[in-house]
């Protein structure tokens, strides 16, 4: 016979709080796991001189963004439209070669 | 401290019971909130998990790729530059690496085709993606045809397929042998898609690259470290928050949770102005209020947060696949490792409770201060 | 016990509509006693109950409760002091709708501190005597008007005051509730309360249940006499 909200909505949020620690202790017990498949993945990366990571297929240069310039999404025209969905969501990558001083013609 | 605690429980019990009059509104809200914290942490998940698997994944990337433009296209590296290159000091090894991109009408799928330049696939033979493998529904020693550009069809027998646990990069690769790669293109003998190069001295990267532009003017070295930064900032907060296509979305509940919590109704005022005549004090009034944005803002933050891991890196980050494809037929499969910035759940922590308990407080202050015996006017 | 003298409260002082509520009061309230305070409405009656409950201060004038000077405490001790010794029952009751009639009575119990057992012990046995056992769960707002009336009763003794100051308690209650409600004010004095009450209804005034009526006009005290 008891109706006090508080002993039944605190244990919930105990029990919130306890799954919020567990995260961190599943994400430790994972991230172990993963070392090996990512050791695999970075032997295989540097077997193939990979660049990039294949999340992006769609076009050239999202499929290899960092090998991809600040032209590459306006190839088709100087003023076209992005019009891959992936490409609002990755930035152009920022490389030097994009910062270098062009020579005056003088 | 018995007392304080027995007092805070009977707040939180006030609390609870005048949630409770309005059930459906504050569990809708909880609901509400509760999936923007979701969605909010599951883009903070799992974008700092990817960075970290593709720079650590990345990480030996070539320490130089080298390509050339031609009016503001990647071009082919004509035969003469590797020799150019030799003489410039400090480069360790250098190759040409041949690798472009094939669409295969059947599946409308885009591959990348390579070489890989330590050899290992015989003529006639492929390796294939794990993706690959999947979509086009291929399996070891089958067989299968590729309309080269030209038009002519090549057979090729899958002599391998490249572990699923690295499909995260593999996905949509073909790898094959040189000649192969060149009959299918018809990629004309002694040019490469571009040119690797590895350097000796890793202080001495940027002078090499500063000296191949130099010697090759048309020209454009990519150092591996810019490779990485791409990675480092790939869904930077910009990036993440359209990711989420939430902007419209935060500001709407914004609105919702200012006007639920700040709006002080007539009959809350009222509630207010009989508490402080029956004898509880501003500071009673405020705690209670408190707990009412803490309850609702914490317990919003704490599931949204968990259903966001198990999301992430129990799910695989399902509901991202439809957006991260985009019009892409190959998508890997992987689990990202738990890497968790604990900065940005801190953030995330700060960002969701601390404005709503605000939010809460803000009118109360005002009613809270008024005279107790407005009950009686 | 409770003691006014010279006690003046304005309203709005200083500007243009400034209206002195109460002007010139000296009154002593003895224990134990149900004291009526009854005038036309504006006379002055509620200002007076909120200034003996400690709910607001006295523009000037002191007010004395047990002897001690209460017209210059700060609002946290008179907050304190509202709770321990003062019970109140409003005209509109002011009970808050959506909580059972439990959850009203237990309201001003909360900053105590108190166990929960213990101040849910003392609403049972509230909610018994005023015979509404039966009512606990229901919501305020679906009960009689004498139901919730009772409910005031039961909130404004949950922390055992030694006074109880009702407004207009009878406004709201047809004959039969308010004798019973004036029967109720009866056994509290009985049982060594303190009873304070405003009204203008005649059932009250004449009962033999109120000790002293004090009448008030335009914030004055105009006639004050005992009962035998």
């Amino acid at each position: 016979m008891n109706h006090r909200p508080a002993r039944l909505v605190l244990p919930l949020l105990a029990v919130a709080l306890a799954g919020f620690a567990m995260s961190f202790v599943d994400a430790a017990l994972l991230r172990e796991r993963h070392a090996v498949r990512i050791e695999a993945s970075h032997a295989l990366a540097k077997r193939l001189e990979l660049t990039d990571i294949a999340l992006f297929t769609e076009a050239r240069y999202t499929r290899h963004p960092s090998q991809a310039d600040l032209h590459a999404p306006f190839q088709d025209h100087p003023l076209a439209l992005e019009h891959f969905p992936t490409g609002s969501l990755i930035a152009p990558p920022r490389h030097e070669y994009l910062d270098r001083t062009t020579a005056r013609a003088d | 401290m018995n007392i304080w605690i027995e007092q805070q429980r009977a707040l939180i019990d006030f609390t609870l019971a005048s949630l409770a009059r309005r059930k459906a509104r504050n569990l809708g809200l909880l609901a509400v909130y509760t999936l923007l914290v979701f969605v909010l942490a599951s883009v903070a998940l799992f974008s700092h998990a990817l960075r970290h698997e593709a720079t650590r994944v990345l990480a030996d990337a070539p320490e130089i790729v080298l390509q050339r433009l031609v009016a503001g296209r990647h071009d082919l590296i004509p035969p003469g530059y590797l020799e150019k290159i030799g003489n410039i000091r400090g480069v360790q090894k250098m190759e040409g690496r041949l690798w472009g991109y094939y669409y295969d009408p059947v599946i409308k799928a885009n591959y990348t085709f390579m070489v890989p330049s330590a050899g290992g696939v015989e003529r006639g033979t492929i390796v294939i993606g794990a993706a690959l493998e999947r979509v086009r529904g291929l399996a070891l020693e089958t067989g299968i045809s590729f309309r080269a550009y030209s038009g002519k069809l090549y057979s090729f027998v899958v002599a391998d397929i490249l572990p699923h646990d690295s499909e995260l990069v593999s996905a949509d690769l073909v790898l094959m042998h040189e000649d192969d790669f060149r009959t299918f293109f018809e990629f004309p003998a002694g040019h490469y898609t571009d040119i690797a190069l590895a350097v000796a001295n890793p202080q001495e990267v940027r002078n090499i690259a500063a000296k191949l532009a130099a010697a090759l003017p048309d020209s454009r070295p990519i150092l591996r470290e810019e490779m990485l930064r791409t990675y480092a900032s790939i869904f930077a907060w910009r990036e993440g928050i359209v990711l989420a296509i939430l902007s419209g979305a935060i500001l709407a509940f914004a609105i919702l949770a200012w006007d639920k919590a700040a709006g002080l109704s007539a009959e809350e005022k009222r509630e207010i102005g009989i508490l402080k005549a029956i004898g509880w004090e501003t500071g009673d009034v405020i705690r209670m209020k408190i707990w009412e944005g803490v309850l609702i803002s914490l317990t919003a933050f704490l599931v949204g947060y968990v259903a966001a891991y198990l999301h992430v890196f129990r799910g695989g980050g399902v509901l991202f696949e439809p957006v991260l494809k985009g019009w892409a037929v190959l998508y890997p499969r992987f689990q990202l490792a738990p890497e968790i910035d604990g900065l940005a759940v801190a953030t995330l922590f700060f960002f969701t409770v601390v404005p709503y308990t605000a939010a809460v407080l803000v009118p109360i202050w005002r009613a809270a201060t008024t005279d107790p015996d407005a009950v009686m006017r | 016990m409770i003691e006014l003298i010279e006690v003046r409260k304005a309203f709005n002082q200083g500007k243009h509509n400034e209206f002195w509520a109460l002007d010139g009061i000296n009154l002593c309230i003895e224990a134990h006693r149900v004291t009526a305070l009854c005038g036309p409405s504006g006379s002055g009656k509620t200002t007076l109950l909120t200034l003996i409950g400690c709910l607001a201060r006295p523009t000037s004038g002191r007010a004395r409760f047990k002897g001690e000077d209460i017209s210059g405490l700060p609002e946290r001790f008179l907050t304190q002091l509202r709770r321990r010794s003062f019970g109140f029952v409003f005209q509109q009751f002011n009970l808050i709708r959506g909580l059972s009639a439990e959850e009203n009575i237990m309201l001003p119990a909360a900053p105590s501190g108190l166990p929960q057992h213990v101040v849910r012990a003392r609403a049972a046995m509230l909610l018994d005597r005023l015979r509404l056992a039966h009512r606990r769960t229901a919501r305020v707002e679906w009960l009689s008007g004498g139901e919730q009336q009772r409910v005031a009763i039961a909130r404004a003794l949950i922390n055992d005051p030694e006074v109880l100051i009702a407004d207009e308690p009878t406004a709201n209650l047809d004959t039969t509730l308010a004798r019973e409600f004036l029967a109720i004010l009866e056994s509290f004095a009985s049982e060594g309360r303190t009873v304070i009450l405003s009204s203008h209804d005649p059932l009250v005034i004449q009962s033999a249940a109120v000790h002293r009526v004090i009448n008030m006009r335009d914030g004055r005290i105009v006639a004050n006499y005992h009962d035998a």
